[in-house]
């Protein structure tokens, strides 16, 4: 066909996935938080087997040795426990709820809010009159009543968490449905006959990932402080485990003595918090629609 | 038509903007002249740097570094000489904009404001430029609206732009542009967004006041039939360069550059009364896309699109702007043997 | 496949009615009346030009006819069958065979799709015994068939020109072998110089394949050369429906009449007086009563304000729903 004279075979690998990476890639405090994530997640990984001391091992003859200063790299503390190597147990249990917490919590937000966005109507919005009901309890509230009725361990907090998390998302991805629902290749879909399904999930998702990676990604700062939070109050996760916010709330009684007691899990919350919160900001700015035309 | 001195004069206006991928050049060495009571279209496709050129000669580009504007826009004094529209400052060129040289724009809704009465919006031009109490603003408001043909204007002093239709709206905008008795007026694709009968109907406008006022117009547009309708001389800009430029009459009857050619047969026209219908006859189209502002082609830009290109001659080096007759210019290195065949 | 001259597609009295808000606050009775009592047929293989302003309801036409939106009253046979009250269920089998083209080849795309995966789309959804290789062949083909090249499939919309964007869409549109294509202003979107290549396409197209087509546009000069009957609307409602040469030899409605005058003629020799169309679409809210033109028409009488004029045979296969048959129109040439 003569039309077809002098259609320019177009450059590859420019998908909008790989625009976004280098766009993230020039975010300087996304990379720094990236790397304060990956950081934290192979020393909590990898740590522990470095470190020649248990988490539970008691040596009451080092008990409250300063840091820097001797075999214990961080100081030890009441018990003569080392508290470097509870850190780092501390962070895997902090890590794994809020990730796990962040896959639940995205999941169910995204489900909800799919629907709600794309059927609309009564049932979408049930749905998010139910979603705003939620959002009127403050979320440490919740949190807190849900929590003094179950037992507390790590699966029970994580679907807690989840529990207090997944609205934002339903929001985030029930707006952004609503508004695809309404382009025109949701429309082809409908014309080709596609079932509501694959409209759904094949068609008007993918194109909504952004705002729901975003969101995910500071569910899980989200979900670590709660975490942080619900343990520091004594209603998560239980001594002897190790968490960052049951650290914190025992080293409340030497706050004056051993204040590394209070410090360094303090320090690995925020860096935690901060670093998935950067990341986020930059997957925000690096996934931002307006950059993605033209 | 009238003064020998032109009212606007381009000469070698370049424009270019800084992107991720490289600079882009949107234009590349543009130069022409406008006489008083002319109307001088701006003919291209998208990408051409027709709407970008207007916005230069506004000084509504964004500033460096995102956009870097070259070349000389002369503006004529009234007691002669000229003055630089790209040497000015800002406030000095605040205000020559809206004064002696007004625009107007596709979109009329964007251009307007939402929460202001049209009548405010309005007087607002003129006492910005001209010392004018509100109530002696309001009702030179009133006289533009009516100018414009808006009916009842008194009325339609306190509507706001959503209350009008489309067609009212650009006659709001070219109201607001007439307030001050431009010398220039640059319409940018005034007419694309309008439907055909409306469309008519702001041509027919367009030319009513520009005979009552004297004023120079530079049309853009991409429509070759609203081109024939109201335009007095033609430049065809292509990929940031003008092609062509000549007359009216001349360029519809001899194009001698094969893009304004090729524009011409691929316009669709009302068949003749009397006419058998569909007949299965191809539109004559231009092969090919209009090329990648980063990837221009080497040469004549137009070359990998052109029927009568030859290899050696049309992508070696940009062809020059060669005089074909009074008045009609044209950029390529065929277009004697073109014009013969 | 319909064979060609048979009815493929039969509207009677299509209405499609927005009502105005919704809930306590409604303004109680008020509709927008889309699409008014619109009746038509389609013979397989023919090309149907719809020409309107913005506003005559065009578009909601268009969709209506292929079930996208809910008729509001009326019924809809396509190749002899019933379906304006199918099931969306009931309606899947059907879609294979009527199809949609867009006007905007950026939002019809979806761009985080590669263009063969677009194109896949329809297959997975009707032709689910397909395999990955034969889907794969079925795409080439395809891309083939509207002028790109299978090493497009690969590719993202973004990294198209509008152009060629158009062509994945027809092509896409042509993946089930449709008999009917409703075409919404296939082209308006393009540069002039792509316009003509994207129609030459449909062109050929319909020729190879035989496809019946519903032609969308505000522009009588594209329709002009490619439609065998043109539908003119108005406010929702057709009001002149005639082969093309007679459509534009001898319009019968003032309303075509005063379309043609105002479409600019490319050729600065011919410009100058003509008649215009004065003031603007009135409010499809709140249209002028009788005949809904009349508040523009420069032949309006009084008896055009007293009943809704309807479209009546004035010739043999020209229709027009203007009560003034005497009038002779024509363009001043």
């Amino acid at each position: 066909m003569s039309a077809a004279a002098g259609i320019a075979e177009a450059a590859p690998g420019t998908g909008p996935g790989q625009r976004a990476l280098r766009r993230f890639c020039r975010h300087r405090l996304a990379l720094g938080g990236l790397a304060m994530v990956l950081l934290l997640v192979l020393a909590c990984g990898l740590g522990p087997y470095l470190v020649p001391y248990g988490p539970l091992h008691i040596d009451l003859g080092v008990r409250f040795s300063a840091p820097f200063l001797g075999p214990h790299l961080f100081g030890t503390d009441q018990l003569g426990r080392d508290l470097l190597v509870r850190l780092l147990m501390a962070g895997r249990v902090s890590l794994t709820i809020g990730f796990a917490a962040m896959l639940i919590s995205t999941a169910a937000g995204t489900l909800i809010g799919a629907v709600a966005g794309y059927f609309g109507g009564s049932v979408g919005a049930a749905l998010m009159r139910f979603v705003d009901a939620v959002l009127c309890f403050p979320q440490i509230f919740l949190l807190l009543a849900l929590a003094a009725f179950i037992t507390p361990t790590l699966a029970s907090i994580t679907l807690v968490i989840a529990a207090t998390a997944w609205m934002e998302v339903a929001r985030v991805v029930e707006a952004e449905m609503k508004s695809l629902r309404e382009r025109d290749f949701a429309l082809a879909a409908e014309v080709l006959g596609a079932s509501d399904f694959h409209i759904i999930f094949r068609e008007l998702l993918p194109n909504a990932v952004a705002p729901i990676v975003v969101a995910a990604t500071l569910n899980v700062a989200r979900a670590i402080l709660l975490e942080a939070y619900v343990s520091f109050l004594g209603y998560g996760i239980q001594p002897p485990t190790p968490s960052w916010g049951n650290m914190l709330n025992n080293a409340q009684e030497y706050l004056v003595t051993a204040p590394w007691l209070a410090i360094f899990p303090g320090v690995m919350i925020a860096l935690a918090v901060s670093g998935f919160n950067f990341v986020g900001d930059g997957l925000r700015d690096a996934l931002d629609p307006r950059l993605e035309r033209s | 038509m009238t003064a020998a001195e032109p009212v606007l004069q381009v000469d070698g206006l370049r424009v270019r903007f800084a992107s991720d991928a490289g600079a882009v050049a949107a234009v590349n060495g543009i130069s022409f002249a406008l006489d008083r009571g002319e109307t001088l279209a701006l003919v291209g496709e998208s990408g051409s740097g027709k709407s970008v050129t207007s916005l230069a000669v506004m000084r509504l580009l964004p500033p460096p570094p995102v956009c870097e504007v070259g070349g000389r826009i002369s503006l004529a004094e009234a007691e002669g000489g000229v003055r630089d529209l790209l040497a000015l400052p800002e406030e000095a060129m605040c205000r020559v904009r809206g004064d002696r040289v007004s625009m107007i724009f596709q979109e009329p809704m964007t251009s307007l404001n939402p929460v202001l009465p049209v009548g405010e919006q309005i007087a607002e031009a003129i006492r910005f430029h001209r010392a004018a109490s509100r109530r002696v603003a309001l009702a030179a408001a009133t006289d533009l609206l009516e100018r414009v043909g808006i009916p009842e204007p008194r009325k339609r002093l306190g509507s706001y732009a959503h209350h009008l239709s489309g067609g009212q709206r650009q006659r709001v905008m070219i109201a607001m542009a007439l307030a001050c008795n431009p010398e220039v007026l640059i319409a940018d694709e005034p007419t694309t967004a309008l439907d055909v009968t409306v469309q008519a109907q702001i041509l027919e406008l367009l030319r009513r006041l520009q005979q009552e006022t004297g004023m120079a117009v530079i049309f853009i547009t991409h429509n070759l039939g609203v081109v024939a309708e109201i335009a007095d001389r033609v430049l065809v800009m292509y990929a940031g360069r003008a092609v062509e430029e000549a007359e009216v009459a001349t360029l519809f009857r001899r194009p001698l550059m094969p893009y304004t050619a090729g524009l011409l047969a691929s316009v669709p026209r009302l068949p003749e009364a009397g006419c058998k219908g569909r007949e299965g006859v191809r539109f004559a189209a231009i092969p090919g896309t209009v090329p990648d502002p980063l990837a221009l082609p080497s040469g004549c830009s137009f070359h990998p699109r052109c029927v009568h290109a030859k290899p050696g001659l049309c992508d070696s080096e940009v062809p020059d702007l060669e005089d074909a007759g009074p008045g009609h210019r044209v950029r390529c290195r065929r277009w004697r043997a073109i014009d013969g065949s | 496949m319909t064979p060609p001259g048979t009815a493929l597609l039969e509207v009677e009295g299509l209405r499609k009615w927005f009502p105005l808000g919704s809930g306590p606050f409604a303004r109680l009775g008020e509709t927008l009346k889309a699409v008014d009592d619109v009746s038509f047929r389609m013979r397989a293989g023919e090309v149907l030009g719809l020409v309107g302003e913005s506003g005559s309801g065009k578009t909601t036409l268009g969709r209506t006819v292929l079930r996208l939106t809910e008729p509001s009253g009326g019924s809809i046979r396509f190749a002899g069958r019933e379906i304006t009250h199918l099931s969306r269920r009931a309606l899947r089998p059907i879609r294979q065979k009527m199809q949609l083209v867009f006007q905007d080849p950026f939002a019809s795309l979806n761009p985080r799709m590669t263009i063969g995966r677009i194109l896949a789309a329809p297959l997975i959804i009707h032709r689910p015994e397909l395999s990955g290789r034969e889907r794969e062949a079925r795409v080439a083909e395809a891309l083939a068939l509207v002028g790109l090249s299978p090493g497009h499939a690969a590719r993202y919309p973004h990294e198209f020109s509008g152009g060629q964007r158009q062509r994945v869409g027809i092509a896409r549109a042509l993946m089930l072998r449709p008999d009917f294509l409703v075409a919404d202003e296939p082209v308006s979107a393009l540069d002039v110089s792509i316009q003509a290549q994207v129609v030459n396409l449909l062109l050929e197209l319909r020729e190879r394949l035989g496809l019946a087509m519903l032609f969308i546009t505000h522009d009588l000069a594209v329709v002009a050369h490619i439609s065998d009957r043109i539908a003119v609307m108005y406010l929702g409602r057709l009001v002149e429906l005639a082969p093309a040469a007679a459509l534009f030899g001898t319009p019968r409605h003032p309303y075509t009449e005063a379309l043609l005058a105002a479409a600019p003629v490319p050729d600065p020799a011919r410009r100058g007086a003509r008649i215009l169309l004065q003031g603007d679409l009135p409010s499809p809210t709140d249209p002028p009563s009788g005949c809904a033109f009349r508040s523009r028409c420069r032949y309006a009488q009084a008896a055009c304000a007293e009943a809704v004029p309807m479209l009546r045979e004035v010739r043999p296969g020209h229709f027009s729903a203007c009560i003034r048959e005497e009038l002779a129109l024509g363009l001043p040439r």
